[in-house]
């Protein structure tokens, strides 16, 4: 799988239209209870950051899994959950390091983004591309532009001051 | 069906607590948010009640589409009787209080009675809880958010707070959410701290059902498009609110000195750009944060960088604050402006009210109807930032004598001040105006006159004529969904047309506050946002729901007639300083000293003045002293108010 959903919080306003779209998609409802990616926020100093699934190569939640449910769908790269082989421990909720598996209290079934088949609706929906569906070196690009500038600024900087 | 919604009665002087479902034909007649309100206010407040006794209902909603699939339905509306006007108390703010509510299972509370003691409200997942707020009282209003979150150990929960104005009873107190997010507008906050009420906190997992999900997510799409499309909301999302700072001020449309003047001089001191020179160092490079579900981000965040207050994080200033702490009492400096929006944020009090309220009492001070004896040796004269902040302070605390008498709002204090004091409060209906000066834009004069909540900007104002318009564009928009072939005018000096510009406002503006969407989202500042054409749309795949635009506009009228019919039940009457649809003389007596060369020179005429009222009665099938008709009560099914179907 080439692109990857990359988040930015830097750009992140806060709005949570991202949880309002997923929970509609995937569920049909309003509700961010349901939503795959959820903004947690600092409002007490105007920190926002949106939480995803990072699909892992070595995901924890594939790991624990004691029945084998979850595994990495070979056409688009993310990682899923069989409904048909679940058990519902909630082993993967309670293992995930981002706290990106959810567990749905109406239909007892553990949820995870899917990328929404590769149309990720919270990318389509963020207008200051806080989430984005890109392709890993694109990223790894940017950053290393962005660290550069930096890093130059605080070299002028520091002749400046020497 | 989408539409299974609830509301809760909530008795705090007895505990007891009903839940009923909210009737599918109510909807149809009132919508939602707002206009429910007026018609749970119209229904359950006793006529004549004292607005801080506990008889007086404090109402508490979200819109129809409030947590729907649809661009920022945000908006919590708060309706009450004012304990500022003694007329209708109704106030509207953004965040993410009323989808949570929407999430923990209820569109609509009504609030009655008295706590013999401070208490807060905890709603979850249907239930209601009435808790012990003891150790919250005499909090702000942030540190009330984050105390109710630490004690009930969930991040999540949003609470709508009265700071410490609240609790001492300033009839101009907000309710707030969140860091900034104020029901401003009149005295709201006064009610809950009368009821003993320190907060509502809500927290929900349960859905919010959609009719048509897949249809409601694409048609959000292209809704949002036609929103973020329009460049004043571009700007809006870079500057916020503060964006029409300068272009107002330079045609001369910012009261300053009070009511001195019309014009602020060294406004760039507070121009937004000026202002981030000094906040934003230290927020992320996207320095501006949204309400729920909303691309526009309007709202700007800072840190106070030096003084008292160094440090501090808050949100805005919006438009207002830079007129209350900077044009109004005449302080030319962008950290006043930034340190006053912080403590009226958290005191939790309104900014447009106490800042006009300082300068009326600046204005007297100068005149010496008001002497150092009354100040009590603080030197209140215009341009003293300190004396400016100070007098924040001595109101929300109600701290000696002039600190009290302010915080009973304007027109209780002009009586404890005497002389001709109430000669120079820039009032309608008891409640103070913006910074906003009038006297050369006659329909906007007629909007505050005749805004029911009384001199405000949000109710009824055709802000869109300051752009001249073309016309033809203007017909488009004004003669629809209802026809209108009488005269329309681009030039906004004028006074033809006007009547018929500000009742459309009016519906448009009571039909976005019932569905809970932001006034950025329709035809307030942009022509091309959208109005009653565009929302049968999102209605109907959100909640099943089929309106027509007519019928949208209908309900919106219906609202606003119940509105009128509270407020002349509690005694509004067409002519009455204090209470009905005129003026201050200042509009009519005092020219305009300043701003652009049509301008200069302006005030408004009495006798075309009147001429507008008779005529914006006539649109509404009124009788000339503002009384609807039997024939107009018939025509929206009014005429056996109060039904008590809920």
């Amino acid at each position: 799988m080439e692109k990857f959903l990359t988040v930015d919080a830097d750009k992140c306003t806060g709005c949570r239209l991202c949880e309002q779209v997923c929970s509609v998609m995937h569920e049909g409802v309003s509700n961010p209870a349901k939503s795959r990616i959820q903004v947690v926020k600092w409002e007490q100093e105007g920190i926002y950051i949106p939480v995803i699934c990072k699909q892992c190569e070595d995901a924890p939640c594939m790991n624990v899994c004691p029945v084998r449910a979850i595994s990495r769908d070979p056409d688009f790269g993310f990682v899923k959950v069989d409904h048909e082989v679940c058990i519902g421990c909630r082993s993967c909720v309670g293992i995930c390091p981002f706290g990106a598996m959810g567990y749905n209290m109406t239909t007892h079934q553990v949820f995870k983004c899917d990328l929404c088949g590769g149309d990720p609706q919270c990318v389509r929906f963020c207008d200051v591309k806080a989430v984005d569906f890109v392709s890993v070196d694109r990223v790894t690009a940017r950053k290393k532009r962005k660290g550069a500038a930096r890093q130059s600024a605080a070299e002028r900087q520091a002749v400046a001051l020497g | 069906m989408a539409l299974d919604r609830k509301i809760a009665y909530i008795n705090l002087s007895t505990g007891e607590v009903e839940i009923k479902p909210i009737p599918l034909e109510l909807r149809k007649k009132f919508i939602g948010g707002r206009g429910m309100d007026a018609y749970l206010l119209y229904n359950h407040a006793p006529e004549g009640c004292d607005p801080v006794g506990p008889e007086n209902p404090l109402i508490v909603s979200g819109g129809l589409l409030t947590a729907t699939c649809a661009s920022a339905t945000a908006r919590t509306h708060v309706m009450a009787k004012s304990p500022l006007t003694n007329l209708l108390g109704s106030c509207n703010m953004g965040g993410f209080f009323a989808p949570e509510m929407a999430w923990a299972g209820f569109h609509h509370l009504v609030i009655t009675g008295k706590a013999d003691k401070p208490v807060y409200l905890w709603i979850h997942n249907g239930d209601i809880e009435i808790r012990d707020a003891g150790h919250l009282w005499g909090k702000n209003s942030t540190d009330t958010q984050w105390a109710i979150r630490e004690e009930l150990d969930d991040q999540e929960i949003k609470s709508m707070v009265i700071g410490q104005a609240g609790e001492n009873l300033v009839t101009y107190a907000c309710v707030m959410t969140g860091i900034k997010n104020a029901g401003g507008r009149t005295g709201l906050g006064c009610v809950m701290g009368s009821k003993n009420l320190k907060a509502v906190a809500v927290r929900g997992t349960m859905d919010v059902k959609i009719a048509h999900p897949v249809d409601a997510l694409e048609h959000n799409k292209k809704f949002i498009e036609q929103i973020t499309s329009a460049k004043v909301n571009q700007i809006q999302g870079a500057l916020g609110t503060p964006f029409i700072w300068g272009a107002t001020n330079c045609w001369g449309g910012v009261r300053t000195r009070n009511f001195q003047y019309n014009q602020m001089e060294y406004a760039d001191e507070i121009e937004p750009e000026a202002i981030d020179d000094i906040a934003t160092e230290t927020i992320g490079p996207h320095h501006m944060t949204g309400c729920f579900g909303c691309q526009v981000h309007c709202r700007a965040q800072y840190k106070i960088q030096s003084g008292l207050y160094a440090g501090k994080y808050d949100e805005g200033p919006e438009y207002t604050s830079l007129g209350a702490f900077g044009a109004e009492p005449d302080c030319k400096s962008a950290e006043t402006v930034l340190t006053g929006n912080h403590l009226v944020n958290q005191y939790g009090v309104d900014n447009l009210e106490i800042g006009s309220m300082i300068a009326w009492a600046m204005e007297l001070y100068e005149l010496g109807i008001l002497t150092s004896k009354e100040t009590e040796g603080l030197d209140l004269r215009f341009g003293n930032d300190e004396a400016l902040l100070q007098m924040v302070h001595n109101i929300c605390t109600r701290t000696g004598w002039l600190g009290n008498v302010l915080a009973d709002g304007g027109i209780p204090a002009a009586e404890k001040i005497g002389k001709n004091s109430f000669d120079y409060l820039i009032q309608v209906k008891g409640m103070n105006n913006l910074h906003s000066d009038e006297r050369a834009t006659p329909g906007l004069a007629l909007n505050i006159a005749t805004a029911s909540r009384g001199s405000d900007h949000l109710r009824s104002r055709p802000a869109i004529d300051l752009y001249h318009l073309p016309e033809p564009v203007l017909r488009k928009i004004y003669g629809s969904p209802v026809p209108y072939d009488g005269p329309l005018s681009s030039e906004h000096t004028e006074y033809i047309g006007k009547p018929w510009q500000v009742f459309w406002q009016e519906n448009v503006y009571m039909a976005v506050d019932c569905l809970g969407i932001c006034k950025y989202h329709t035809v307030f500042l942009g022509a091309t946002l959208p109005n009653f054409e565009d929302w049968p749309k999102v209605i109907y795949y959100n909640t099943g729901l089929e309106f027509t635009p007519k019928e949208i506009w209908d309900a919106a009228e219906r609202c606003n007639n119940l509105e009128r019919l509270f407020n002349l039940r509690e005694g509004l009457t067409r002519n009455d300083l204090k209470k009905g649809d005129t003026l201050n003389h200042r509009y009519f007596d005092e020219p305009c000293r300043r701003g652009a060369p049509d301008v200069i020179g302006k005030k408004i005429d009495r006798d075309k003045f009147n001429t507008m009222i008779d005529e914006f009665y006539e649109h509404h099938g009124w009788d000339k002293h503002g009384v609807p008709t039997s024939e107009t009560l018939q025509r929206l099914g009014l005429e056996n108010e109060p039904t008590r179907l809920l």
